[in-house]
């Protein structure tokens, strides 16, 4: 764990080429890569991704471990991530709080889950297997979510007894805590207080679009102000954190998120929101 | 409810729009499940779309649309990648369009160099190790990327025309169905089309024959002049295309 903050970004492939291509490294202090686009056998994205592994620490981002799986996970899945982990020797291994395949079916999207005792104990049972399987702590990440059912305890609650339980680290997305909190109506605030502050590792900021009812985590538009806010608001409760901007869609030149970074540092250095200047 | 059995009734959601699982999982407007349901159905058939991209420019943006719809209509993903589902597309355009084999022969060619930008990695053989090789005991050890197809119609053309900016060609079945063969070079997915001797000579020394054999096979079949000429062109060009990983003996293999 580092003793100060890193800041970085989600590499994607608009902007290998200014990742490699130039003498100067950019300016980052690890990237995140989604993994199960590098858990393959060899070929084009992993020789991109061996050159980037020379110039800067590397964070594995998964999306289809399905932690909450209530039919276990696939060791096939994990035996590829376990490979390229042991070969990239990541700065962090994470994947999200939540499923997508049961009993055959994929469905590629990261499902929401009860907060019920059944359902901690299943989750608890399966990041044990990944932890034991990958050799490593990981992290999870809270999700954004369009439905909320009935449970035991908050989505915080649940954080922190699944952390107690298994050891696990998390991964704090604020964008998808503001998402949640305004389509579910919980106190974000509240969700900041009550998360595990010494479990945080790294934190996504991005950015989400208004649905015809809801909010939708798109990660297609810059971090807006309201993330901002609960940003300054998360640092004040944390130590220090890998904090990186996630872009997915409408990907804008290098620049723009270097920009959003400095931002992300400003907050971090400062401790306050400047966004006027 | 069950955890296992909320997420069945998710699965039968999202690939049916059930109304009344929708109901029991969302009591009242459904605005949430929609928005899965969106994001089910947007990432599957943005994942066609990203595997075939040629395919796509071949039938036109609404045809190719309508085709993938009715590939998740029809096919439920399996596979912790979703490069996977990729994999059946050809089958469902070959059911779609029987009378018009070279979209399915299109889409089977791209989903092979597909595969092969992602296959294990392995160097070409240099040439220039050859000198002392015993060709009559010797066999030939292929890249992993090399793999082979059989197709009837004209789409490797189609495939080149519009992977290099140009007009395709009209589709045509062709006189005797040909063979593809797709493997990658360096970094690069490659393909060429066989004639039918090559793809014999080709398909018996990856089984694991000696280069011998096959000069023997080719000289009972074309004669003492040909046989041996027409395998040295077909060495040639196999460590020209870079698809030779390793020339092997007897003795080495032991």
């Amino acid at each position: 764990m580092s003793s100060t903050h890193q800041f970085g970004l989600g590499l994607r492939k608009p902007h290998y080429g200014d990742f490699l291509d130039h003498e100067t490294p950019v300016a980052v202090d690890f990237v995140e890569v989604i993994s199960e686009n590098f858990m393959i056998d060899g070929g084009k994205p992993r020789d991109v991704l061996r050159r980037i592994r020379t110039r800067h620490s590397v964070a594995l981002h998964g999306v289809s471990m399905s932690i909450g799986s209530a039919d276990g996970l696939d060791r096939e899945y994990l035996r590829r991530l376990r490979a390229l982990a042991d070969d990239v020797d990541p700065l962090f291994v994470s994947d999200h709080l939540s499923w997508s395949r049961i009993e055959g079916f994929n469905s590629h999207d990261l499902l929401p889950l009860p907060y019920t005792e059944e359902v901690l104990g299943l989750v608890c049972a399966n990041i044990h297997q990944a932890q034991d399987a990958l050799a490593r702590t990981m992290l999870l990440e809270n999700p954004s979510s369009y439905i909320a059912f009935d449970g035991d305890m908050t989505e915080w609650e649940f954080l922190e007894a699944m952390c107690a339980r298994t050891g696990c680290a998390l991964l704090l997305d604020v964008n998808n805590i503001f998402v949640s909190a305004t389509n579910h109506g919980f106190d974000a605030l509240a969700y900041l207080a009550g998360v595990p502050a010494d479990r945080v590792r790294q934190i996504h900021l991005a950015g989400h679009s208004q649905g015809r009812d809801l909010l939708i985590d798109t990660h297609d538009k810059p971090v807006p102000l309201s993330v901002w806010s609960l940003y300054e608001t998360a640092l004040s409760h944390l130590g220090p954190v890998a904090t990186m901007i996630e872009r997915d869609d409408d990907i804008p030149p290098l620049g723009d998120l270097l920009a959003e970074l400095d931002m992300a540092r400003m907050i971090a250095g400062h401790g306050r929101l400047e966004l006027a200047a | 409810m069950s955890l296992l059995a909320l997420q069945r009734d998710f699965r039968t959601w999202l690939t049916t729009e059930s109304a009344d699982v929708g109901s029991r999982l969302e009591p009242g407007n459904a605005s949430g499940l929609s928005i899965y349901l969106n994001n089910y159905r947007s990432s599957l058939m943005a994942c066609l779309a990203e595997s075939y991209g040629t395919t796509q420019a071949w039938l036109g943006d609404e045809a190719f649309a309508a085709a993938a719809a009715n590939h998740i209509d029809r096919l439920q993903p399996h596979s912790w990648t979703l490069d996977a589902y990729a994999h059946d597309f050809p089958v469902t355009l070959a059911v779609r369009y029987p009378d018009d084999p070279e979209i399915a022969d299109l889409a089977r060619i791209e989903m092979m160099l597909g595969l092969a930008f992602v296959g294990p990695d392995a160097d070409p053989i240099d040439p220039a190790t050859l000198a002392d090789v015993d060709w009559d005991t010797a066999a030939l050890r292929f890249v992993p990327t090399l793999d082979m197809l059989s197709v009837i119609s004209n789409a490797a053309a189609i495939w080149s025309a519009i992977a290099a900016g140009q007009a395709p060609p009209s589709a045509e079945i062709l006189p005797t169905p040909a063979t593809v063969a797709v493997w990658r070079s360096g970094l690069t997915p490659c393909f060429r089309t066989l004639d039918g001797d090559e793809h014999d000579a080709l398909t018996l020394m990856v089984s694991g024959m000696a280069f011998g054999a096959l000069c023997g096979r080719l000289v009972e079949r074309f004669g003492e002049d040909a046989g041996p000429a027409m395998a040295g062109a077909f060495l040639g060009q196999w460590l020209q295309d870079g698809i030779i990983a390793t020339v092997v003996s007897p003795a080495s293999e032991q």
